[in-house]
């Protein structure tokens, strides 16, 4: 008889369902996995040694580029950690803006995620519908930021500027009729926050038509239920936290057990799993799109009543306005002071978390009273759940692999750093 | 909040005694540092001790203390920092153990405690070179295969030691000293203590 060996599978890095750089080393016995050994360090780029050699505002754009599906959840756990140490307060309005992006950007994420996911599993339509819905969201970061997707609209003591007035539209080109334009612009002709406002109209129908492709799909469940599963105590044990350990039954979220900014006045509920598989997981995202679109409406009516400065008016740490720099000598010195030597930071240390779309996303920074950071600590989450996808697919189908990494929301940016 | 961390600081007192080798409370967070022998019986405490219930371990990181500017200049170079959270008492903690030796540090390894250490240690080795004693995976991580050196000590350069280019002679890629010279755009400047009234709330 022939000796039955187990065989070693590489499984990217340039797999498309490795999401980004993943070089899986598989070893197989038939089609079921026995271990799985991740190799990671693909995207390294050392950010946090970087961040040691800029001052504080020069590594702030470096946060979206860590996980660059949530680009504002990152700058918001990089300015909340600068705001720490420093002790300054972030204006009210400043709050609200932050909390309703952080909530946009988390949808934006989760669209993302859903689309991956289904099209990895093979359901095509998802992926496109995401996409369409992804595209409105995009043009709300640019609205304000002016930048599709690395934004840097979050600064230390607040955010950039004001949510504008009229939100961008579409000019009539040789590619594109009067009429075509016309429809383009429907809902363009407000602010941003009327733009928003429709869109959080529109959103739940839409989150409707996914449900409707795949929460009774036979073969989306075929292919996620009993997938994966992690008990609590094993999730809490392999340090996952949001949507990973919610799907595992335990009602942990940052924003209502340790709330910032103004989440302490938002309504929202926070939906957990019972299985904590695959299936579960899929329907914790999906429940917390629809509360992410119930706080932005929160933040919408909030912020039409509000009015107020956006940034903090500390100008050792935020610059001051344009228009005051160029008739006031102080103001010019502090605009100086600020772009060459940048701020100080006291000497301490502060961790920072905030819950962002894939989980708890931390920074760590130790200050020793310099103009740069002493050293910078980030906390993806991410890299827990892919430390632990040897535990989850382990005694799965090599097609299981694919699902599992698809619902630990894997992106290479966040976790090589 | 602060009666949180007044909870939390009793609870240490009472469960850690003599083993506490400091412990500070600063903007709203508790760091307690421990010696590097008795870290895992304190972290075994902390994880399983009622009143503590550490169960998840959010971070671990090394430090390199060398280049440090400020005042109050750490005891030893090479530190390793976990930060914790318990789920069930809405606590966080900090927790700091410097490593014995300077020029070959090591620690005891959290696997045992917290399973998902495995991968932070094999990242703070990779690029600290810290040596976690009872590892059983202690691989490089983050950087690339057959790596020279720890990338993110202070005395590492920032452009790294070798690069890398195809070389047509040869017909394949080689390695080879860096040619860019360092620059500085912006010097590190340490100021005076309160300097701009900035500052936290203790």
């Amino acid at each position: 008889m022939a000796e039955i060996r187990n065989y070693t599978l590489n499984f990217g890095p340039q797999h498309p369902a490795a999401h980004g750089v993943l070089r899986l080393v598989l070893e197989l016995d038939g089609e079921v996995i026995q271990r799985a050994d991740p190799h990671i360090g693909l995207l390294h780029r050392a950010t946090e040694k970087l961040a040691e050699h800029k001052t504080w505002i020069q590594s702030l754009p470096y946060m979206d580029r860590l996980d660059y599906v949530s680009m504002m959840c990152n700058e918001h756990a990089y300015c909340m950690a600068i705001e720490k140490l420093v002790g300054i307060e972030v204006p009210e309005r400043a709050q609200y803006i932050r909390v309703m992006f952080d909530e946009i950007t988390r949808v934006l994420n989760h669209l993302l995620w859903l689309g991956a996911h289904a099209i990895d599993i093979g359901a095509m339509t998802v992926f496109l519908y995401c996409f369409r819905e992804r595209e409105d969201l995009m043009d709300c970061y640019e609205a304000v930021s002016g930048a599709r997707m690395h934004a840097a609209y979050y600064r230390p003591g607040g955010v950039y500027r004001d949510l504008p007035d009229a939100m961008p539209q579409y000019l009539p080109s040789p590619y594109r009729s009067e009429k075509k334009v016309r429809e383009l612009n429907e809902n363009r002709q407000g602010s941003l926050l009327d733009f928003i406002e429709d869109f959080t109209r529109r959103f739940p129908t839409y989150v409707d038509e996914y449900e409707t492709l795949l929460t009774d799909n036979r073969i989306w469940k075929q292919r996620t239920v009993g997938i994966g599963v992690v008990t609590p105590e094993r999730a809490k044990a392999l340090g996952f936290t949001g949507p990973m350990l919610r799907g595992s039954g335990v009602e942990w979220d940052l924003r209502r057990k340790q709330p910032y900014e103004v989440y302490d006045r938002m309504e929202f509920d926070i939906p957990i799993g019972v299985n904590g598989d695959c299936y579960d997981r899929y329907l914790v995202r999906i429940e917390e799109m629809r509360q992410s679109n119930k706080i932005i409406r929160q933040c919408i009516a909030w912020l039409r009543a509000n009015a107020g400065p956006v940034i903090t008016s500390n100008h050792k740490v935020a610059a001051p306005s344009r228009v005051d720099m160029k008739s006031n000598m102080e103001e010019l010195i502090h605009h100086f002071k600020l772009f060459t030597e940048g701020m100080h930071v006291p000497p301490g240390e502060a961790y920072a978390a905030v819950e962002h779309p894939k989980g708890e996303f931390g920074i760590y920074a130790i200050s020793d009273g310099a103009n740069k950071p002493y050293r910078l600590k980030i906390r993806a989450p991410g890299f827990p759940h892919l430390a632990a996808l040897n535990e989850m697919s382990r005694g799965h189908m090599l097609a299981d692999v694919v699902a599992i990494i698809g619902t630990q929301d894997i992106v290479f940016g966040e976790i090589d750093r | 909040m602060s009666t949180r961390i007044e909870t939390l600081k009793a609870a240490l007192a009472s469960t850690l005694g003599e083993r506490i080798q400091r412990l500070d409370e600063a903007l709203g967070e508790l760091t307690l540092v421990v010696k590097s022998n008795d870290l895992i019986g304190v972290a075994t405490l902390l994880r399983d001790e009622p009143s503590l219930r550490f169960e998840e371990l959010i971070d671990l990181c090394g430090v390199d203390y060398s280049g440090w500017g400020g005042s109050e200049v750490p005891p030893l170079r090479f530190a390793v920092v976990a930060h914790l959270l318990s789920v069930s008492n809405n606590c966080r903690l900090r927790l700091r153990v410097f490593a014995a030796e300077d020029d070959f540090p090591v620690v005891d390894t959290l696997t045992g405690v917290w399973p998902n250490a495995n991968w932070y240690e094999r990242e703070a080795f990779d690029l600290f070179g810290i040596m976690f004693e009872g590892h059983d995976d202690l691989r490089r991580i983050l950087t690339d295969y057959g790596f020279v050196g720890h990338p993110f000590r202070k005395d590492f350069p920032l452009s790294g030691n070798v690069e890398m280019r195809y070389d047509p002679e040869q017909r394949r890629v080689i390695y080879q000293p860096v040619t860019i010279e360092p620059r500085e755009v912006t010097p590190r400047i340490v100021r005076e203590a309160q300097y701009g009234e900035l500052g936290g709330k203790a």
